[in-house]
Parts: structure tokens; sequence; C-alpha cells
């Protein structure tokens, strides 16, 4: 039971650092049409700038520098790159972020070097805050937990309560009407850009000392976080809250109950003979098929319900 | 007959330069890297039936291409082991192409069920799947070995036992020419043309009465059965296929190889191939920022040469066909352009790899030989002249570039006027 509530508890904490992720590459898809390959590398390159600002004058300023900095260089990614390449369509959008990806890891892996660099915990917050059923719980955990849910209801706010979110809301379905209002619709992309940009860059900074602050962090989270928008609904940010969770548990679960076929067999009192390819699929754990649970639940949900959880239009 | 030859004098042309490249390259580096081209050119076509011709963009073609290369392997052990009947080494392709095809029926028709973003998340996700695989199906896969073959088994027809290289290479660049061959008569029919209506409206065609998922169904099992098809030929080339041959890595690379080529032209993912081939083995050894470099000049490509390398060369077909000489027009503004992009570039690498040198921990010293040049990355004058040579480069760019525009305008305001005429 109590791991149970532990793997939750992780689950969940991955499943938040999913939602800043997801919910930044939620709102510039459906706003714009272009899907952000590059995300994950803003991510990165968040953790990355968190570190060394960490290293310069602690970790609380880079709370606040980190996502200002990736904001920035978000919106001049926008400004000078997507923006030029909008009239060759929407492959030749997907595609320069493909090969921005490509560009940032490289990058950084010439600034930072190709081995992990040290980005740890902040000392102020690296205690065990409370014990609970046996588990130990640590307070930067739990700090990470309060925080991206106070950025989870401080965007719900932004978005559904402020004359911005209003604009926003507006330039997701309707462009050429907010346009014809007169607001400055290009400008609202490189802002929503930059902005998305910055939300990756917290979730780096909160989880870069946590999963490894290493060049392939990209890479591995990347394609996750695209699932969580397609099994969430593009567009809707709601999916995106229970489809990171969903991912977040369920991965920890399968885990930390490092279960296979096997345990089924023996657990019937049976005692599996098989050889080869047979032996291999009775043999695979619940903890090795982890990483492709994402890509499970979302071949299966493109099969059942194309259009994800709460998505309201096709792509 | 005449008529015939002259008509497909192209692909008589290709069969002899293939047939005539290992007697002018004739080390064993060589021919090992002609026949790695001629494979990636099969690869390149068949990525460019989705991506080019479909308009559908996959982030995970390699597993289709690594799939049949893992099932040509197995074939040969089994069939070495004598656990089953001899198969011609020769036809082992076609079975890596029917193994492509399977799996692009079976994968395919969950995938395309979806066009556009959709569609190229479903290839990732496919990817990331097989790659996993790779790791937990130790018996089939061996994780990050790979499986090992000895392509030399069963009779010898003809004194035929690709053993030696060169034998590969023939067997390849045969195969090669024939998927070319196939997959250009491919675009021809009236597939092909639906193919390419699903691609540009997908909506009319469907109201015309075609099916669009249907259509590209068939364009992504197509496309898989020729990537099997250059899977098998890795694979006989090889005589090993790992987790790379089906992974992100080298469906990332086939990606940037046919779009650079260029896409829209069937002799774009040719040349981007090829290209991109011969970049990677010979470039990669001398700098490890050469990801760097490709990720750059995609991102040049598609901000400034969207039609890529074969675009850029089929642009001026109308001006010589009408008149060959306005082509001198262009011969001063280009060798300019081409100069200062040798400049710049020259100077941006040169600060790129110096940049690499300090940052690698593995490097000895502060010497770093540039271009011939002994460049000491602890003084500023090194850093200081690439620096400026860049940015000469860059600014003569910028000088050259509109003069380019100019004259091609004239140009083409020239062939308009004859045209009226």
């Amino acid at each position: 039971m109590n791991a149970l509530m532990f793997s939750i508890f992780n689950g969940s904490l991955y499943g938040l650092l999913l939602f800043m992720l997801s919910s930044g590459l939620t709102l510039i898809f459906s706003m714009m049409g272009v899907l952000n390959l590059a995300h994950s590398s803003l991510f990165m390159l968040g953790a990355y700038f968190a570190y060394s600002i960490t290293k310069v004058v602690g970790f609380w300023p880079a709370i606040i520098f980190a996502p200002l900095g990736v904001g920035i260089f978000g919106a001049l990614v926008e400004r000078y790159g997507l923006r030029a390449v909008h009239k060759y369509g929407h492959v030749a959008e997907l595609l320069f972020t493909f090969g921005l990806f490509y560009v940032i890891e490289e990058l950084v892996q010439m600034v930072w070097g190709r081995a992990p660099v040290p980005y740890e915990i902040p000392e102020s917050l690296d205690f065990i805050l409370f014990t609970w059923m046996g588990l130990g719980y640590s307070a930067y955990r739990v700090f990470m937990v309060l925080a991206s849910l106070g950025i989870m209801v401080a965007l719900y706010w932004l978005i559904s309560r402020t004359r911005v979110g209003l604009i926003i809301q507006g330039a997701l379905t309707h462009p050429h009407m907010v346009a014809a209002l007169g607001h400055n619709v290009p400008r609202v992309f490189m802002m929503t850009f930059g902005f998305g940009s910055a939300l990756a860059a917290v979730a780096g900074v909160f989880g870069g000392n946590v999963l490894g602050t290493e060049p392939a962090m990209a890479a591995q989270l990347g394609p996750i976080i695209f699932v969580v928008i397609v099994i969430g609904g593009l567009g809707s940010l709601g999916g995106a809250v229970i489809a990171s969770l969903a991912i977040g548990i369920l991965t920890n679960l399968a885990i930390s109950y490092d279960i296979s076929f096997k345990t089924f067999f023996i657990a019937l009192g049976v005692s599996p003979e098989a050889v080869g390819l047979g032996q291999d699929l009775i043999a695979m754990t619940s903890g090795s098929i982890a990483p492709i649970l994402p890509y499970l639940m979302l071949v299966l949900m493109l099969i059942f319900r194309p259009r994800g959880l709460f998505g309201t239009r096709d792509a | 007959m005449i008529q015939l030859l002259i008509k497909n004098s192209i692909w008589i042309l290709a069969g002899f330069i293939i047939l005539l490249l290992p007697l002018v390259f004739s080390s064993g580096f060589a021919i090992s890297l002609m026949g790695l081209m001629a494979i990636m050119v099969i690869f390149a076509l068949a990525y460019n039936m989705l991506l080019g011709q479909g308009g559908m963009l996959s982030f995970g073609h390699a597993v289709y291409f690594g799939l049949a290369g893992y099932f040509t392997i197995h074939f040969i052990n089994r069939m070495s082991e004598g656990a089953i009947g001899y198969f011609p080494v020769s036809l082992l392709p076609l079975f890596g192409a029917v193994v492509g095809l399977f799996f692009g029926v079976l994968i395919g028709f969950v995938s395309t069920r979806r066009a556009g973003t959709i569609f190229a998340l479903i290839s990732l996700g496919f990817v990331e799947m097989m790659t996993a695989m790779t790791f937990i199906l130790i018996t089939f896969f061996n994780g990050e070995e790979g499986i090992q073959a000895d392509r030399w088994v069963g009779p010898e027809p003809l004194g035929i036992t690709y053993g030696p290289g060169i034998q590969v290479y023939y067997l390849i660049g045969t195969w090669c020419l024939i998927s070319m061959i196939a997959m250009y008569a491919l675009t021809k029919t009236p597939f092909g043309r639906m193919s390419n209506a699903v691609r540009d409206n997908p909506e009319r065609a469907q109201f015309v009465g075609y099916n669009t998922q249907r259509v590209r169904w068939m364009a992504f099992s197509l496309s898989s059965f020729f990537a099997g098809l250059a899977g098998a030929l890795y694979a006989l080339h090889f005589e090993h296929v790992g987790f790379e041959a089906a992974g992100l890595e080298l469906s990332g690379e086939i990606l940037l190889a046919t779009y650079m080529g260029g896409i829209g032209h069937f002799l774009g993912p040719i040349v981007g191939a090829i290209l991109f081939t011969f970049l990677k083995g010979v470039l990669s050894d001398f700098s490890s920022a050469w990801y760097l470099y490709l990720g750059a000049v995609f991102l040049l490509t598609i901000l400034y040469a969207p039609t890529g390398i074969a675009g850029l060369i089929l642009r001026h077909e109308p001006v010589w066909k009408t008149d060959f000489h306005l082509l001198g027009k262009m011969v001063f503004p280009y060798l300019s352009a081409l100069i200062s992009i040798l400049l710049a570039a020259g100077g941006v690498i040169a600060l790129i790899e110096m940049i690499n040198h300090v940052a690698d921990e593995y490097s000895e010293g502060s010497i770093i030989n540039i271009y011939g040049i002994a460049a000491d990355t602890t003084s500023f004058i090194p850093w200081l002249a690439f620096g400026i040579l860049a940015l000469i480069g860059i600014g003569l760019c910028r000088l050259t570039f509109p003069i380019v525009t100019r004259n091609w305008d004239d140009i083409m305001d020239t062939l308009k006027e004859r045209m009226l005429q």
C-alpha cells in the first residue's frame, strides 16, 4: 500500500512535469498549427541554463532567469525562423523544428560537454520533509509538486480570466477574426511561443536535477510529450492535464511493480516452458516495457478515439 | 528500337555508371561506400514516395528497413544451418521487400488513418516501440550487439559467392537500378497520380470518389516494400544488423538526405542520398560536430532552398531548353556567391571546430589543425582571424545574393518576352 502511494506520488510529480511541457506545446500547436518538435530541447536548455545560473547565483534566481532566457530564445526562433518558413506550409515548419532539435542538441554538447552535468537539488531543500507509512518524502519533491500545481492554477487563471487569455483563446479558434479586431496576431503567436518555451524551461529547472541533466534528455522526453497532447486531444489543456498524470502514474507503477507474464503463470500454478522468442515474451517485465507504454496508449487511442480524450477537432 | 533506346537513355546511362564506377574508384573502402550509397538511394526514393509524392512526413521509416534486415539475416543463418531449404542469395532482397510490405500493410493500417502531423507522431511512436523491442526480444534482435550472418552460403552459380565486396556491389547496383525504374514507373501510374492528389487536396480527392485513407495506406505499403528491399541489401552488405538500422537516428538521416536532395523531383532523393552518404562516410571522421553542420545546413535548406538541390538545378531547365546562352549571365553572380559562401562557411566552421576543441575534454593540448594551419586556441589571433573571415564572408553574401536574384529575374523576364513574341 505504501509503495503504491509512493509511486502515485512520484508518478504525479512526473506527470506534472509532463504537463508543464505539454501545455505550452499544445497551446502553440492549436494556435499556429505547428507541432514544435524541438519543444523538449527547450526543456533541456532550461535545465542547462538553470545549472549554469545556479553555479553563479544559486537556485532561486535560476527559477526566474532560466525560463526568461529560454522564453526569449523561443520568441526569437519564432520571429526569425518559423515565421519565415510559414509560407512553405506545415511540413516545412515541422521539419524546421526537427532540424532545430539536432542543432540545439549539438550546441548543448559543445557548450556543456557530452557527459551529464552535476545539476544538484538545492541544499536548502535537500532533506526529508515527512515520513508517511515508512517512506520518506523529500522536501524538494514536495516543493516541485506544489510549485507545479501553482503554475497549473496560474495558467488556468491566465487563460480563462485575463484579457491576454481571452485574446489567446480567440486566436486559438478564430485567428482571422482576432486579426480583424485589430490585434497583432503574429505578435500574439510570438509571445505564445516564447511563453510556451518558458514553461518548458520551468519544467527543465525543476526536473533537471531529478531526472538528470544530459544532452540525451531532450530525445528521451520529446516523444512522450507528443503522446500526451495526442491522447489529451490537440489544443485541450484539460486533456493535457489528465493525459500527463495518467502517463506519469502508469509508467511509475509499471516500474515499481515489476511484473511479467511469468508472474501470472506462476500465480496460476503453471510453470511456463517456452524457448526462444516465447521465453522473451513471457519474461518481459512491466518495468522494461514502461518506456513504450505511452506509445501503446497512443496507438490504442488512435484506433478507438482518434481525436483524443478532449479533442474537439481533427488535426 | 532506336526510339526505345533513346527514350530510356537515362536508365541505360545510370546502368553504365553503376557498372563502371568500381573501375574508377577501385579501393575496398570506395566500393563499400558506393554500395551503401546505392542502398541509401533505394531507401531515400522509397521514403520520398511518402514525403514527396504522398505528403506524409514519417519520422520512423527505418522500422521497415531494419525489420527486413533482421529477417534477412535470420533467413541466411537458418539457411546455413540447413534448417530451411536453399533460396538464391541474389533474390534475398525480394524476401526483404516482402517483409517490409508485410509490416507496412500491418502498421500502415493504423498509422495512415490520419495524415499530416498526427501521422508524423504515430510514426515517431512506432519507431520508439521498435527500438524498445530490440532490447526486449533478445532472441530475435539481440539488443545492442545485433545479429551477424555469413552471406557466403549455398551453391555458387557462375562462381558468384558474394564473398568479395565487388560482387555484393554489383548485386546492390542491379537491385538499385531495378528499384529506381520501378519506383519511377510507379509515379506515372494512376496510383502515383492519386497519391499526389491526396497530398495536395485530400478533400477534393475524396469528393471525386477516392478513399484517401486507402490511397495513403497503399503508398505507405509500397514505400515499405522498397524500404524492406533496401534493408535486405543493407543486411547483405554489412552481414550484420543492429538496433541502429531500425532506429530514430537512421529515420532522421533518411529524412534529412531526402529533403536536402529535393522532394519535389524524382532526382532529388537520389542526389541527396549519394551526397549524404558520401559526406557522412568521409566527413564524420574529421569532425565530431558533424551533426551540428548537418542540422545547420538542413535549417538553411528549409529557409532558403525548400526545393532542395535538385530543385535548384532543375529551375534552370526552362532556360537551357530555350536559349543556353542566357545562362552565361549567371556565371559571374553564381561564382561570386559561391566564393562568399565558401568564405563564410570557412570562417564559421573554423570557429566551431575551435570551440569544439576547447569544449571537448578528450582533446589534447591547445593546438588544433584547421585547413592545414596549426591554430592555438589559447591565443586570440586565430579567433580574431577566423571571426573576421566569417564576417567578411557573411557580408559578401549579403552583397552577392541580390545580384543573383536580380540577374535571375532579368533572365526570367527575357524568357517571358520571347514567349510573348
